[in-house]
C-alpha cells in the first residue's frame, strides 16, 4: 500500500517541480530579453555601447606579458603605452582621457581569444591594441568580427588577410620582401638564393613569395629552401650545406631564440659578411640585442623602420622612448609599428568625430600620419599602410645603418602571381 | 661533395653528440639513478646560462683583465650556483616526494614555471647574450676549405672532461658506491650504514650542478632567455630514456646515435624532416626495446 502511494506523491511532486522549473525558465527567458532590451537602450545612448564617458574613453591592450612571446611583445606594450601617454598629455581624444585596460594573452592562443572576448563584451573597450603572432591574431579575429570590435595589429606578417575590424600597422609580406630582393639583386649582382626559415606560416608564406619573385621577376634561381623547428639550436649541418652550395645570398627568416644559435654558429664556422651576403627580414634591433652585434655585423635586414632613421620625428620618438624606459632600451620595427596604432586611432576618431566602430572604420582610409617615426604613412582602403622599405646593415653596436630606402609602397595583401 | 664538407659534417655530428650528452649527463643522474622526473632540469641549465651572462657583464665593467678567461670561471661558478640551488630544492621539495614519482613530475613542472617567471622578472623578457671572448668565437683552419669552430671544440673538451669526472665519481669513489647502493636497494643500503638522505641530497645537487655547467656551455652556441632551458628538456629526456634510464653507458650511446642520425639526415633533407625521421627511428626502436638501448640487470 505504501509504495504506490509514495510513487503517486513522488510523481505529483515531480510534476510540481517540473512546472515550477518551466515557469522559472520562462521567467528567466523573459528577464533575459528584458536585459537585452535595456542594453540596447544604453547602446543607443552611449556611442555604440562602448565604455566612453564624459571624461574618459577606455581602450584595451592585449599582448603576451608572460610566456615565451613576452620577449617580442614587451616592446609593443611599451610603445603603445608611450603613444597613449603622449596623446593624453596633449589633451586626449575628443577631450577625453584614454584609460587602458591591459590583458595578458600569456603566449597562449585560446587565452588571447578569451581575453579579447572579455575586453569587448565585459569592458566594452572602444578599441584594442594587440596581438603579435599570426596565430594569436587568427584566434581573436572571429571574436572581433562577431562583436564588431576594432583591433590595431602591429607585426609585419604574411598577408592573405583583410578584415573590416582590423588595421594592420606593420607591413604585409610583399611590402617587406620584393623591394629588398630587388635591391640585393641589383646592388650585389645576386642571382642564386638560399632560403631559410623557421617552420611555421609566416616564414613559409614569405619564402614562397620570395621564390616566385626570384624565379619570375629577377630570373635568378633558388638553390636551397630549408625549414627548422621553432627553438632549434643546432645549425651545423645547414651551415655546411650553405658552404657546399655557395649561394650569392642567404635569405633568412629564422625567428626567436633560434636566431641567436644561427648567427653565433655561422660566425664560429667562419661565415661572415666578408665571404657571404645575407639578407634577413626577421632580425630587428630587439633580436640583435640577443644575438650580439659582433655576430651579425655586415649582414643586411629589410624592414620599414630602423632605430637609427635620421629624421626629426624619429629622434623625438627615440628620445621619448628612452626617457620612459631607460637609456639601454632598443626599438625594433614592430615596436615602432605598435606606436603608430594609437596615433592612427586618434586621427580616425577625430575625423569621424565619434568613437563608434563603424564610423571610425569608415573614416580611416586615406588618413595620413606625417608625424610617424618611420616618416609618412597612409591608411589604404584594404586596412594596411602605405610605407617605405629600408635595407639596413648591422653594426657592431647592435644598430642598423640604413643603406637603401624605397619609394612609398602600396600594400597588397593578396598579391596575384605570388600565391 | 668534397672532402672538406665531409670533414666539417663529421665534426657537426660530433659536436651535436657532445651537446646532447652534456644536456643529458645531469638528468641521467637525477632521473636515471634517482628516478626523479625533474621537469625543471632545463631551468637549472638556464641558471648556468644567466650566471655566465652576469659574469661576462661583471668582467666587462670592472675586471677587463678577466674578459678573455672569465668563461672558465663561469663554468665553475655555474656548477656551484646551480648545485647549491639544487640542494635547496631537494631539501624543501623533492625530499618529501621520493615515493610519489608522478607528484614529483607535477611539482618540478610547477617549479620550472616559477623559475621561468623568476628569470623574466629579474632579467627581463628579452633574450640576452653573454659577450664571449673573441678567441672562443673563431675557427681553426687545418686547411683552406675547412673551418672547425672553436666553441664546438670547447664543448667537446668540456663534455669529455665532465663525463670522465662523473664516471670517476660514480665508479671509483666511496660516494659513488654509496650512490649506486642507495639507488639499487635503499633499505639494504640504509641497513649497511649509509646515510641515504644525505646521498639523495648530494646526488640531486650534483645533477643540478651538471645542468648548470651545460647551461654555461650553451651560451656559446645558443641564446639565453627565461625559457631557453625548456627548449632542451624534451631532447634531454629523449636521450636518457632511449639510452636506458639507469645506464650511463646507455646515455652516451643514445646521445651518439641520436646526434649522428640527426646530423646526417639533416644534411640530406630539411631540418624539420630530419627531426621527423630521427624521432620515428627512436619510436620504432623503443617499441622493440622498451627498456632502452642498455638495461641494467637489477634484482627487484
Amino acid at each position: 500500500m505504501h509504495s504506490p502511494l509514495s510513487t503517486k506523491t513522488l510523481s505529483a511532486g515531480l510534476a510540481v517541480v517540473l512546472a515550477a522549473t518551466g515557469a522559472l525558465l520562462g521567467c528567466s527567458k523573459d528577464s533575459s530579453k528584458g536585459v537585452g532590451e535595456t542594453q540596447a537602450a544604453t547602446t543607443a545612448s552611449a556611442a555604440g555601447g562602448l565604455a566612453v564617458s564624459e571624461k574618459e574613453v577606455v581602450v584595451g591592450q592585449l599582448h603576451s606579458a608572460t610566456g615565451t612571446m613576452a620577449i617580442s611583445e614587451t616592446g609593443s606594450i611599451e610603445a603603445e603605452r608611450l603613444a597613449i601617454d603622449q596623446i593624453n598629455q596633449a589633451g586626449g581624444l575628443l577631450g577625453k582621457q584614454i584609460k587602458i585596460i591591459q590583458q595578458d594573452g600569456a603566449s597562449d592562443w585560446p587565452t588571447f581569444a578569451e581575453k579579447a572576448k572579455l575586453l569587448l563584451e565585459e569592458d566594452h573597450v572602444a578599441c584594442v591594441f594587440g596581438c603579435w603572432t599570426s596565430a594569436s591574431r587568427k584566434a581573436v579575429l572571429p571574436v572581433f568580427e562577431k562583436d564588431n570590435g576594432l583591433l590595431y595589429y602591429p607585426t609585419f606578417y604574411e598577408g592573405l588577410e583583410q578584415s573590416k575590424n582590423v588595421f594592420y600597422t606593420g607591413q604585409e609580406a610583399t611590402q617587406q620582401i620584393l623591394a629588398g630582393l630587388d635591391w640585393i639583386h641589383k646592388e650585389k649582382n645576386a642571382n642564386t638564393f638560399f632560403l631559410i626559415g623557421s617552420d611555421y606560416i609566416w616564414p613559409r608564406t614569405s619564402n614562397k613569395i620570395a621564390r616566385k619573385h626570384i624565379e619570375n621577376v629577377l630570373k635568378g634561381s633558388v638553390v636551397g629552401e630549408e625549414y627548422y623547428p621553432l627553438g632549434y639550436t643546432e645549425f651545423g649541418s645547414l651551415i655546411n650545406k650553405i658552404k657546399a652550395v655557395k649561394p650569392d645570398v642567404v635569405y633568412a627568416i629564422v625567428v626567436g631564440g633560434s636566431n641567436v644559435s644561427f648567427y653565433k654558429q655561422l660566425k664560429a664556422a667562419g661565415v661572415t659578411a666578408q665571404n657571404q651576403t645575407l639578407l634577413t627580414i626577421s632580425v630587428t634591433e630587439d633580436e640583435l640585442l640577443g644575438i650580439g652585434g659582433e655576430n651579425m655585423v655586415g649582414y643586411y635586414a629589410a624592414m620599414k623602420y630602423f632605430q637609427s632613421l635620421d629624421n626629426d620625428n624619429n629622434k623625438k620618438f627615440v628620445a621619448a622612448f628612452k626617457a620612459k624606459y631607460g637609456p639601454n632600451s632598443v626599438i625594433g620595427d614592430v615596436t615602432q609599428a605598435a606606436y603608430l596604432g594609437p596615433w592612427l586611432y586618434k586621427a580616425a576618431v577625430e575625423k569621424a568625430q565619434s568613437f563608434d566602430v563603424d564610423k571610425v572604420v569608415a573614416a580611416s582610409p586615406g588618413i595620413e600620419l606625417t608625424t610617424a617615426p618611420e616618416g609618412y604613412v597612409k591608411i589604404h582602403p584594404n586596412h594596411h599602410l602605405w610605407s617605405k622599405l629600408r635595407v639596413g646593415q648591422a653594426q657592431l653596436d647592435g644598430q642598423y645603418k640604413v643603406v637603401y630606402e624605397s619609394e612609398l609602397i602600396e600594400p597588397n595583401p593578396f598579391p596575384k602571381g605570388y600565391q | 661533395m668534397n672532402a672538406a664538407i665531409w670533414a666539417m659534417q663529421a665534426f657537426t655530428g660530433l659536436s651535436t653528440f657532445c651537446v646532447l650528452l652534456l644536456m643529458a649527463l645531469g638528468l641521467a643522474i637525477i632521473f636515471g639513478q634517482m628516478g626523479v622526473i625533474n621537469m625543471a632540469h632545463g631551468e637549472f641549465m638556464t641558471v648556468g646560462a644567466y650566471t655566465t651572462y652576469l659574469l661576462s657583464e661583471v668582467s666587462q665593467r670592472w675586471l677587463p683583465g678577466l674578459t678573455n678567461w672569465y668563461f672558465f670561471l663561469s663554468i665553475a661558478v655555474s656548477f656551484l650556483l646551480a648545485g647549491a640551488f639544487g640542494l635547496l630544492v631537494e631539501h624543501l621539495m623533492i625530499r618529501k616526494l621520493y615515493r610519489r614519482p608522478l607528484d614529483t613530475l607535477l611539482a618540478t613542472w610547477g617549479l620550472s614555471l616559477i623559475m621561468q617567471q623568476g628569470f623574466r622578472s629579474v632579467f627581463g623578457a628579452r633574450e640576452v647574450s653573454a659577450k664571449l671572448p673573441d678567441w672562443l668565437m673563431g675557427s681553426v683552419k687545418p686547411s683552406a676549405a675547412i673551418d672547425i669552430p672553436i666553441n664546438g671544440l670547447v664543448v667537446i673538451g668540456l663534455t669529455a672532461a665532465l663525463t670522465a669526472l662523473v664516471f670517476f665519481a660514480l665508479f671509483s669513489t666511496r660516494f659513488g658506491i654509496d650512490v649506486r647502493a642507495t639507488m639499487q636497494n635503499r633499505p639494504m643500503a640504509s641497513a649497511a650504514g649509509i646515510n641515504t638522505a644525505r646521498v639523495d641530497r648530494l646526488t640531486f645537487g650534483l645533477g643540478c650542478g651538471l645542468a648548470g655547467v651545460a647551461g654555461a656551455a650553451f651560451t656559446t652556441i645558443g641564446s639565453t632567455g627565461p625559457t631557453s632551458g625548456s627548449a632542451y628538456i624534451v631532447d634531454t629526456f629523449l636521450v636518457v630514456v632511449f639510452g636506458g634510464a639507469q645506464s650511463l653507458f646507455g646515455t652516451i650511446a643514445s646521445a651518439f646515435s641520436i646526434a649522428q642520425t640527426q646530423a646526417t639526415t639533416e644534411f640530406f633533407m630539411t631540418g624539420s624532416m630530419a627531426k621527423v625521421v630521427t624521432l620515428s627511428a627512436i619510436i620504432l626502436i623503443l617499441m622493440v626495446r622498451p627498456q632502452g638501448l642498455f638495461a641494467l640487470k637489477v634484482r627487484r
